[in-house]
């Protein structure tokens, strides 16, 4: 069913059906991403949603925005230069956890340290998922992928201690399950002068669940709610305890100046002023 | 003035308002010229964190309305491959500077070299048309850089100054245009209401007016086969449409935007057809075999890619050798040899050492042709 707010903001052509299987979790998010907007009452013409390649990257064009669906892994860098070309804009990445951490890692690191202003909301779905089920940067050890019949023998990155250690000023996580505070970090992050990432943890029945033996979509959404800690309780928590579970909630909000904003003052230096 | 600092006053002058890049020798000038020079205009430089980013940043600066370019020379051009084929598919104009040097791989790092030609017309995937320009003097590299962007903007297209080392460092003095005095193109904005925009829309001489982000006209621009609204399609006729249209735009308008420089062409019977730094070579040699009474012309080709094939259809019925000076093993010989099907002989000269073609050399095979 889809909601009479989230109509508003999809696109009245002929966009639908979508392309995601059922019980994915990326429709969860767009959701999420929407009532966030929504309650900012941000104008539609200056929300700019790009995306790189994936299951994930194909949200944007059924939202009413201006909308980018660039190569894959380089969103950020085509937001980079749009954001310096019009520094007005809200600029929304949505990207896989591939997108994101392999093929993009590197505009991912430079965006954060340069802290140029917009959302990245990356969808962690342990998986490549537009591609068939291979591993991605984000398979937990041992897990099950396409190309790792045998178990996963390489170490997951960690996308909000990367998004923190290469300067993100706003990093959080949620879940699909949890996806109340993924409108929340949303609508806090919107508002954040610099680069925020929110991390969203997401199920891939299609792959990542059928290849890691979960039963069903129900099965993958208890797995992220019996596993998700919110951050204030895991302050309390052992390292023991906290084995095999990921926190979720705001983890990392500073405050540095802007790249965008760095650079009007250059320019203004250029040209001979303040 | 040298060539790169050329280049860098062409793209302010023709409207430049974003540049990105990753440091390349012998390009790497332009990008710090343009990082003084930018600012003071209201523009913005960026240092991104390679080329693939510095291509991917500038596409997303044109889609937000600013002119764009990048610079870059073999090894850097080659990472851009990506972002060349999404603007070509896209329709988004950009303007890529490749400074070549030479060698494959990282080459030769300070020395000139001709080796990107193909690789400029087909080295992104898939069928596309692209327009390329080729200096050969200080002068022409700002009018040829003014005139990159306005064909960038004229057809929403990517286009490449392909030059080298040689006219990027040369250092010549010249009086350049005056504001007023070169013509400069903006890309056409739609005036439609926004929900009758068609962003795609090839009803109009190919090429549709383009809306930038954030001006009230929300539109969808993918890398995927795209309908005339920028949503992906697989229909046949609509990506039919995609492929072609892009294409058509710069076939059907070859007069516009092929621009050769023809010298002692009138009675030549031979003609030496040539490039950026071999032109130089080649006028000074022909204006020296024309001293000897030899019949010598030459094809200087200002624009490379689309390739002229008609104008050397027609020239070649008057020419009984063509001569064919390149930095590399023979790229553009082909392109010459395909057009004049058998019409008149195709001989190159060839050189793959780091070091130009030197007139003396282009003499000899003048010599070795006539006897
Ligand atoms: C340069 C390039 N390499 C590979 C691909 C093929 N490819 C498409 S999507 C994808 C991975 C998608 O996984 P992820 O980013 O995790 O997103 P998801 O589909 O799971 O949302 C790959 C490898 C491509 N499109 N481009
Ligand atoms: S393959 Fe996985 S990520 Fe992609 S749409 Fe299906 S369930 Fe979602």
């Amino acid at each position: 069913m889809i909601s009479e707010k989230m109509r508003k903001y999809l696109r009245p052509t002929k966009k639908f059906p979508h392309v995601w299987c059922p019980g994915c979790g990326i429709g969860t998010i767009m959701g999420a991403i929407v009532r966030a907007i929504d309650k900012l009452k941000l104008d539609a013409d200056k929300i700019v949603m790009v995306s790189g390649i994936g299951c994930t990257s194909r949200m944007p064009v059924y939202l009413d925005f201006n909308t980018l669906h660039t190569t894959h892994g380089r969103a950020l860098a085509f937001s980079t230069g749009l954001k310096l070309a019009r520094p007005e804009l809200h600029i929304i990445v949505v990207t896989g956890d591939g997108d994101a951490c392999a093929i993009g890692g590197n505009h991912f690191i430079h965006s954060a340290r340069r802290n140029i202003e917009m959302t990245m909301i990356v969808v962690n779905n342990s998986i490549y998922g537009m591609t068939g089920g291979q591993v991605s940067p984000t398979t937990p050890y041992q897990a099950y992928g396409t190309t790792a019949k045998l178990g996963n023998i390489e170490r997951p990155f960690d996308i909000c201690d990367l998004a923190i250690a290469a300067g993100a000023i706003y990093v959080g996580r949620a879940t699909c399950y949890h996806s109340t505070l993924m409108e929340k970090l949303v609508y806090d992050a919107l508002q954040k002068d610099g680069f925020s990432v929110i991390e969203a943890i997401a199920q891939c029945p299609t792959f990542f669940g059928r290849l890691n033996d979960f039963k069903n979509v129900v099965e993958m959404v208890n797995w992220q709610k019996a596993n998700a800690v919110p951050v204030k309780k895991a302050e309390k928590m052992s390292s023991e305890e906290l084995e095999g579970k990921f926190t979720i909630g705001l983890l990392h909000d500073v405050d540095f100046p802007e790249y965008t904003n760095l650079y009007r003052k250059l320019m203004k230096r250029a040209q001979g002023g303040g | 003035m040298s060539g790169a600092e050329a280049i860098a006053s062409g793209a302010i002058a023709a409207g430049l308002r974003f540049f990105a890049g990753y440091p390349i020798t012998p390009s790497t000038e332009i990008a710090e010229i343009l990082s003084i020079k930018l600012p003071k205009v209201g523009g913005s430089f960026i240092q991104m964190e390679d080329e693939i980013a510095s291509i991917s940043a500038i596409i997303g600066a044109s889609i937000g309305g600013a002119k764009s370019m990048t610079a870059t020379s073999g090894p850097g051009f080659s990472l851009m491959m990506e972002g060349l084929g999404f603007a070509c598919m896209a329709e988004i104009p950009i303007v890529v500077a490749n400074v070549q040097r030479g060698g494959p791989s990282t080459g030769l790092p300070t020395k000139v070299g001709q080796g990107d030609v193909l690789q400029t017309r087909w080295g992104t995937h898939g069928d596309h048309a692209i327009i390329a320009l080729s200096p050969s003097s200080v002068y022409e590299c700002f009018t040829i850089t003014v005139r990159a962007f306005n064909l960038a903007e004229r057809y929403r297209v990517p286009v490449i100054i392909l030059t080298d080392e040689s006219v990027a460092h040369m250092r010549e003095t010249v009086v350049l245009p005056q504001e007023g005095e070169y013509e400069v193109i903006d890309r056409e904005l739609p005036t439609v209401p926004p929900e009758w925009y068609l962003p795609y829309d090839r009803a109009h001489g190919g090429v549709a007016p383009m809306a930038s982000f954030g001006s009230g006209y929300r539109y969808h621009i993918t890398g995927l086969t795209h309908d005339a609204h920028g949503f992906p399609t697989s229909v046949s006729e609509e990506v039919d449409d995609c492929i072609r249209g892009q294409i058509e735009k710069i076939i059907f308008n070859l007069d516009d935007i092929v621009e050769v420089e023809q010298l002692y062409m009138d009675d030549a019977e031979i003609m030496v057809v040539c490039y950026g730094i071999t032109a130089r070579a080649a006028k000074e040699a022909v204006e020296i075999a024309r001293s000897k009474g030899i019949a010598v012309g030459i094809l200087n080709l200002l624009t490379i890619w689309p390739f002229p094939v008609q104008l050397l259809q027609t020239i070649t019925e008057q020419i009984r050798v063509a001569i064919v000076p390149e930095i590399n093993m023979g790229q553009i010989i082909r392109e010459v040899k395909s057009s004049v099907e058998g019409r008149c002989k195709v001989v190159g000269i060839n050189r793959v050492d780091g070091d130009n073609i030197y007139p003396h050399q282009i003499l000899e095979k003048i010599s070795e042709v006539l006897s």
